[in-house]
């Protein structure tokens, strides 16, 4: 369990991490908490010969929660969103998710940037930033560009992040109305089996509208417009549930891996969205 | 390739200075460089929480830090917790509900431990069991480790109480 070598740099700006990215290419990759990026060196799935400490570089460790949006920068731990009670009363969902990632130790170090910019599949907050229709804001040496999360997974570790850019924060805006984070894991520090984001506007008793993403069920996140477009106007009855149950099926595509076969896959997905979807429903 | 770095790390309370590469972990630079032998090595993949070492205030898994990330911390081990002559109260409970059989899990499970009562005070069952997630016993079952930190907390409660 020993990775191998690399170079260690810990720049305290980031036009220092983008000069060594430039220098280094895909040579070079960045760290935060490295709770997924050392895991696979050690495994020597991942070869990095020079690697960015990001723990020293300022601007990016505050949640900011102002007007109709919250930022938060990449540093931010999941243990710190499970601690903001601000941003708990503003943004629950957050929270919800964030306790149900990996364990304790594992949340004191894992961020919120690492965990949306890896592009692992079995993530939570990429699935749950496209339900928040959150936008991801990279800089480089051109300067900064926002990607909204919903564009930002192309397949399994791809994404729409050049290499020599670095994710610096992500923006949500204020999400409305009830919410759910459901999860299907096999143990803690497992991956999702299948996990659910709901957020749902309830208006005189219906439907008014709706944001569903899933994770784990595809080689990305998959934001289902839908299993949304199936519960909008509905008094989300049984008959609404199903459709969007059959409607999100149509959109994942998981895979059988460890965690069971593909029509397993299934079953589970649909009994964790119609649980997300009851859940974010009572409470709307 | 060697390329050894100069390192300071402050270890229960002692600042340490060596030279180690960048790329290993902090559990064999606690183990092998500095003799401390507390925290253990169970499974080296991030899971079963035997190395945590408290870092700067946070639980931390040893097997998932590499020493350069470390460089100019503060880290706590099962050694500056307490010692057989001055047991922490999470020691004694752990001795007296029997918390451990074979005792390999178990200076990660008090280190974290003190973090959790450090957080929460007056966790209930279902908060330790949560609190505890990240720290795996094969032995136990865990009942009598609950046990253990629920008597420690009322320990400490009841010894903070008579200070004030």
């Amino acid at each position: 369990m020993i990775p191998a070598a690399f170079e260690y740099y810990r720049p305290k700006d980031m036009a220092s991490v983008l000069s060594i990215l430039e220098e280094h290419g895909d040579d070079a990759r960045v760290m935060a908490g490295g709770h997924s990026l050392i895991p696979m060196m050690k495994l020597r799935m991942a070869d990095v010969p020079h690697l960015i400490d990001l723990q020293d570089v300022g601007g990016m460790s505050a949640i900011d929660i102002a007007g109709d949006s919250i930022r938060i920068g990449a540093l931010v731990t999941q243990a710190d969103i499970i601690d903001n009670a601000e941003l708990a009363s503003v943004a629950p969902i957050l929270k919800e998710a964030a306790l149900q990632i990996a364990d304790p130790q594992v949340r004191y170090m894992g961020t919120v940037g690492g965990n949306v910019a890896n592009g692992d599949p079995g993530n939570d907050m990429p699935g749950l930033m496209q339900c928040l229709n959150a936008v991801f804001t990279v800089v480089g040496a051109e300067g900064e560009r926002d990607i909204p999360a919903r564009d930002f997974y192309e397949a399994a570790y791809m994404t729409a992040r050049e290499d020599e850019e670095v994710l610096t924060h992500v923006t949500i805006p204020l999400p409305k109305g009830g919410y759910a984070y459901e999860k299907q894991k096999r143990k803690i520090g497992d991956y999702a089996t299948a996990a659910a984001a709901v957020q749902i506007v309830k208006n005189s008793g219906a439907c008014a509208s709706v944001s569903i993403a899933m994770t784990n069920l595809s080689d990305t996140p998959i934001y289902s417009d839908a299993a949304g477009a199936a519960l909008v106007g509905t008094s989300v009855d049984a008959a609404a549930l199903d459709a969007a149950v059959a409607a999100m099926l149509g959109d994942i595509d998981p895979s059988e891996d460890n965690r069971g076969p593909v029509a397993f896959k299934n079953h589970v997905a649909g009994v964790i969205l119609r649980h997300a979807i009851e859940r974010a429903w009572s409470r709307a | 390739m060697s390329n050894k770095q100069h390192y300071k790390i402050t270890v229960n309370g002692k600042q340490e200075e060596f030279l180690a590469e960048p790329r290993e972990l902090l559990i064999y630079t606690l183990r092998e460089r500095l003799n401390i032998t507390g925290p253990h090595i169970g499974c080296e993949t991030s899971h079963c929480g035997a190395c945590t070492v408290t870092i700067d205030g946070k639980s931390v898994k040893a097997c998932t830090m590499f020493v350069a990330q470390a460089d100019g911390k503060d880290v706590t081990t099962i050694e500056g917790i307490g010692g057989p002559d001055d047991l922490h109260p999470l020691q004694n409970a752990f001795k007296e509900h029997h918390g451990l059989q074979c005792g390999y899990c178990t200076p990660g499970m008090i280190t974290r431990a003190t973090k959790l009562l450090e957080e929460n005070p007056n966790p209930t069952e279902e908060e330790i069991r949560f609190g505890m997630a990240g720290n795996i016993c094969r032995c136990t079952g865990y009942q009598n480790i609950v046990k253990s930190i629920q008597a420690a907390a009322t320990e400490m409660n009841a010894a903070k109480e008579a200070a004030e």
